[in-house]
């Protein structure tokens, strides 16, 4: 961030902080992990007057995978013929009994891709085995899931499966809104989802909890822009839908890639970690695909039980809902660091704890 | 996992394209931006390209990409 540009926005937050009714603190979440590292490394919390503060939610797709999801994986990746397609930040999330980085130093397979493309090549590579993508993150990376799977019925390839733990970002904010365990007042939408679901999706959020809801881009700088909006309608007693980031997000999102996701997925109830299971916020596979479908090829029980999701004392629950600071879980930067990680949030590189041990509090 | 980076389109073959990422080359799902050709700056998350931007607004991220280099 430029000098000049923070000195203004640090005038325009505290003023608008300032006009905001009442005395009591203001806190607004972020639901983005790319925000969540970038308010840590820019030290942009430190720039907020004390009113404000800003608490990361469920944003790291990683890390609000149930143990249920991953411990199915890790199942997956010990079986005869089976090959675990995945994004390198998934190998290294520890399983109730095992982790795929555990599972495959002991002779399973698990391939790390940077995308589904890569598995769908895997796939016509190696007819031998089932490659199966573990298919994780919100409506993001959900549209290239379900390209692959109409270009694996298309061709004609029988050894591809995936298995869908994507999810829906807007029923988890309704979540934690009607849950009303953690104060929010307003919400940093995170920008590359909103490039594709468009930032009128916000909109129900806005009207029925009365909260500002503003997409901002991935910089520090977005997200104060996106901090001093939320502010200055919180001070005008307003609640609406607004986005600092229209270069990349229409109102509208991508009609085709939404059109994507529908065609090949329907909502599904869907367990998340620290909030439960959420009604509608998950992406099954239709029964017209139920051939790429690993769960239902393979017979998974599924959805997955939510059981061993605070083993061993992480509180990655509590951190995601943003009940608690990354420090305030006993194990932090003691048991758990990022060469011994404990719970996926700090495994992921978009996690609230690695970022709060790499760049500190602030 | 949440970041997307700008690209531009080298090459296109229906759906599938090759685009350069900061000088990197890579190939990248075209299907999500039906409208892109060759030459057209995209944004690219996880192997597809998600939606178009300007040539200005890629400059823009690029420069503060170089300013944040290690956000992933
Ligand atoms: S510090 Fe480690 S153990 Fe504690 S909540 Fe974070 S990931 Fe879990």
């Amino acid at each position: 961030m430029t000098g000049a540009n923070v000195e203004q926005w640090k005038r325009d937050i505290t003023a608008a902080a300032e006009a905001i009714p009442g005395s009591g603190q203001v806190v607004l979440m972020e639901i983005c992990g790319t925000h969540t590292v970038a308010i840590r490394r820019s030290g942009l919390r430190a720039l907020l007057p004390k009113r404000v503060r800003l608490v990361s939610g469920p944003g790291c797709p990683v890390c609000v995978t149930s143990q249920g999801v991953i411990d199915a994986l890790v199942d997956l990746a010990g079986r005869d013929g089976v090959t675990v397609a995945t994004f390198g930040d998934m190998v290294r999330v520890p399983g109730t009994r095992s982790s795929l980085e555990r599972k495959k130093a002991a002779g399973g397979r698990v391939a790390i891709c940077y995308s589904v493309l890569d598995a769908l090549d895997l796939a016509r590579k190696r007819p031998d085995q089932l490659v199966v993508f573990a298919a994780v993150g919100f409506e993001t990376t959900a549209p290239g899931s379900a390209v692959a799977v109409e270009m694996a019925r298309a061709e004609g390839l029988p050894n591809f499966a995936i298995l869908s733990a994507h999810k829906w970002v807007i029923p988890a904010m309704d979540a934690l809104l009607a849950g009303g365990e953690v104060r929010i007042d307003g919400f940093i939408c995170p920008g590359h989802v909103s490039v594709i679901i468009g930032s009128r999706a916000y909109e129900p959020i806005a009207a029925r909890y009365r909260r500002p809801c503003v997409v901002a881009g991935f910089s520090a700088e977005q997200v104060l822009a996106g901090v001093a909006a939320i502010l200055k309608q919180l001070a005008a007693g307003e609640a609406r839908v607004g986005n600092v980031y229209a270069e990349a997000v229409r109102p509208e999102g991508n009609p085709e890639a939404l059109a994507r996701i529908h065609r090949v997925f329907e909502p599904a109830d869907a367990a998340w970690r620290g909030l439960g299971t959420i009604p509608a916020s998950g992406m099954d596979l239709r029964a017209e695909f139920a051939e790429f479908d690993a769960a239902r090829r393979l017979g998974l029980p599924w959805p997955p039980s939510e059981a061993g999701t605070s083993e061993r004392g992480c509180r990655c629950g509590d951190v995601i809902r943003g009940a608690i600071e990354p420090h305030e879980c006993p194990l932090f930067g003691r048991a758990c660091t990022p060469v011994h990680p404990i719970g996926p949030c700090m495994v992921s590189r978009e996690g609230s704890c690695q970022a709060e041990y790499k760049y500190g509090r602030a | 996992m949440c970041l997307a980076v700008p690209g531009r389109i080298v090459t296109k073959e229906e759906t599938v394209g090759v685009v350069d990422v900061r000088g990197n080359r890579l190939r990248a799902g075209l299907a999500l931006v039906l409208e892109a050709e060759v030459g057209d700056w995209v944004l690219v998350h996880a192997g597809f390209a998600i939606t178009t931007i300007t040539p200005q607004d890629a400059a823009e991220t690029n420069a503060l990409l170089d300013q944040m280099e290690g956000i992933g």
